[in-house]
């Protein structure tokens, strides 16, 4: 018999959920799941917030790109008990109210979402590195985005929208 | 979504909490650093362990020093690595290894010793429960034949870290430590050629550190074989370490250590190749001799990206690139297959 069958006959019937403290996009948040949840899992299925995308759930396609404590992680990696008393960022805590970040404007105007599935997680690594490094050349931005693949653009745009939202944030005219 | 299967989670504080934990829990317990290579292969099954000791929390793990060698702790992460100049600048085969495994995001997750005791890789073998159960298991896991060498008693999956060749060419040292006291051992004698075994580590045991060779006098690099620029494993890799008897490129040999990733279940280290440049400086013949009895050290088994024969074809040409650039030709030229000193596709992939 397979392991992973044994494993759940085992189990008693009832199981505990864990519960974890934790700010997701400025908020203090409590959240309670079985322990084999990831955060992926957690904040679509726990939190309601559904921006972040499950792709390939390997680490193969960085849909899923959070930042974890300011860091861009694959949350589909990431056990949710794991974060007990950390900060994580998704794609909702982006715009500030009705007004998109920089970064989503300049995706929208230059063609660098068109399925928009891939855009939560490049939109997560872009920002770490628009803060980490202002003015990235077109390699840099590149190297950066090298773990977000994305089936739609050709990726031409997604480097345009990251360099003029750069511009932009330093006070550039959109 | 592809769940992970049922756990327990334990998050000791030290090192000697962690040994315990994995004492306790036997058979059932398994290692978490960054968890990019084991939890993708707990969501396909491949690795099941019901107890998770998680050793993010561990600060004794996270040690750092760099003074004429450098120890490094098991739990630093890969980003972590590539941002401390010092020891880039220190050890540059280290920085390349390192700034080629997988992607951004995973580097911000992955660990030093999560890549040496990286699971070993296999075509067969890192698919969905479903896809495995369709064909039927194999031997690495669940089942009893090897669909690779269907008449081999063992399994032949593939070493694909790209530290492990490095650490091995430089001749590092890693320290275990159990709930029985601590060892350590030459980076060469952690690994085994065996797929399903491949590590010499005891199951109960934690690794903790890594110590490199003085750096001063150092020249080593690491090539790398793939099909993109980022997320794939190796299917061939070179590391490379040399000290001359003399500052300039054209000095002779003092000692070399060439190391084959990628081509078997664990590094393969290149001893006679080695041998062979020692007392010479590094001149065409001598590169070509070398790369030629290192090269027929590659036999690569069909288990991996790539044409089979291509694979083994580019042994050669990657060594005598690697042997290049340490005798001061600079870098390869950009792109993996130009670094290879190789033009056009490899015949039977894309
Ligand atoms: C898409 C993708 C691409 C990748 N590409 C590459 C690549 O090109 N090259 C490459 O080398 N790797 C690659 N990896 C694998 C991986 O990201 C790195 O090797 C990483 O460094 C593994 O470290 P980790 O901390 O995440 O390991 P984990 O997944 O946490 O652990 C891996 C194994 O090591 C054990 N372990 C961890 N720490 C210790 C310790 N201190 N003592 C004893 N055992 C321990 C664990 O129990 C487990 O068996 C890739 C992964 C993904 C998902
Ligand atoms: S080499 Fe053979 S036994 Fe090993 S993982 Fe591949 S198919 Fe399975
Ligand atoms: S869903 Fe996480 S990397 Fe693809
Ligand atoms: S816009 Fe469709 S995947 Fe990138």
């Amino acid at each position: 018999m397979l392991t992973q069958d044994r494993a759940v006959q085992d189990e008693p019937a009832v199981r505990r959920k864990c519960l974890i403290g934790l700010t997701v996009n400025g908020e203090p948040q409590e959240v309670a799941f079985f322990p084999e949840k990831t955060l992926l899992e957690v904040l679509r299925e726990d939190l309601g917030l559904t921006g972040t995308k499950h792709g390939c759930e390997l680490g193969e396609c960085g849909a899923c790109a959070v930042l974890l404590d300011g860091q861009p992680v694959l949350s589909c990696l990431v056990l949710g008990l794991e974060c007990q008393g950390r900060e994580v960022l998704t794609v909702e805590g982006l715009a500030n109210g009705p007004e998109l970040h920089p970064l989503q404007a300049a995706l929208a105007d230059l063609g660098g979402t068109q399925c928009g599935y891939c855009t939560p997680g490049i939109l997560c690594v872009a920002l770490a590195l628009l803060r980490d490094n202002p003015a990235p050349t077109r390699a840099e931005i590149a190297e950066a985005l090298s773990g977000n693949l994305c089936r739609c653009t050709g990726y031409h745009q997604i480097l345009d929208a990251v360099q003029e939202a750069a511009r932009r944030m330093a006070g550039g005219q959109p | 979504m592809m769940r992970l299967p049922r756990l327990r989670y334990v998050a000791p504080r030290t090192i000697r909490e962690a040994a315990a934990a994995l004492a306790d829990a036997g058979p059932e317990g398994a290692l978490l650093a960054g968890g990019t290579d084991l939890l993708p292969n707990m969501k396909r099954r491949q690795q099941v362990p019901r107890i998770l000791i998680g050793l993010r929390g561990v600060q004794g793990l996270r040690v750092r020093e760099l003074g004429e060698a450098a120890r490094l702790g098991a739990g630093l992460t890969l980003s972590e690595m590539l941002r401390d100049a010092a020891l880039c600048a220190a050890y540059p085969g280290l920085r390349r290894a390192v700034a080629s495994i997988s992607t951004p995001p995973l580097r911000n997750m992955g660990t030093l010793g999560g890549n040496l005791c990286l699971d070993t890789r296999c075509n067969y073998y890192n698919q969905s429960l479903e896809w495995r159960k369709a064909i039927d298991f194999c031997l690495k896991k669940d089942g009893t034949i090897c669909w690779v060498a269907p008449a081999s008693p063992r399994c032949w999956a593939v070493s694909s870290s790209d530290m492990a060749p490095l650490m091995v060419a430089l001749g590092a040292r890693v320290t275990l430590q159990s709930a029985q006291g601590e060892r350590e051992l030459a980076a060469e004698a952690l690994y085994v050629d065996d797929g399903i075994a491949y590590l010499s580590r005891r199951p109960d045991e934690v690794l903790t550190d890594v110590v490199l060779p003085p750096h001063a006098g150092l020249r080593c690099t690491y090539l790398k074989l793939r099909r993109r620029g980022a997320f794939d494993f190796p299917v061939l890799s070179v590391a490379a370490a040399l000290r001359l008897d003399g500052d300039h490129g054209d000095a002779p040999v003092r000692e070399a250590r060439l190391v084959l990733g990628a081509v078997g279940s664990h590094p393969v280290l290149a001893a006679e190749a080695g041998a062979l440049l020692v007392g010479r400086p590094l001149s065409e013949e001598a590169i070509r001799e070398a790369a030629e009895a290192a090269a027929r050290l590659a036999k690569p088994l069909d288990n991996t990206d790539y044409a089979l024969g291509w694979r083994k074809r580019m042994a050669g040409p990657l060594i005598a690139a690697a042997l290049r650039e340490l005798r001061g030709d600079g870098p390869p030229p950009h792109g993996e297959l130009a670094r290879a000193g190789v033009r056009g596709r490899p015949s039977g992939a894309c």
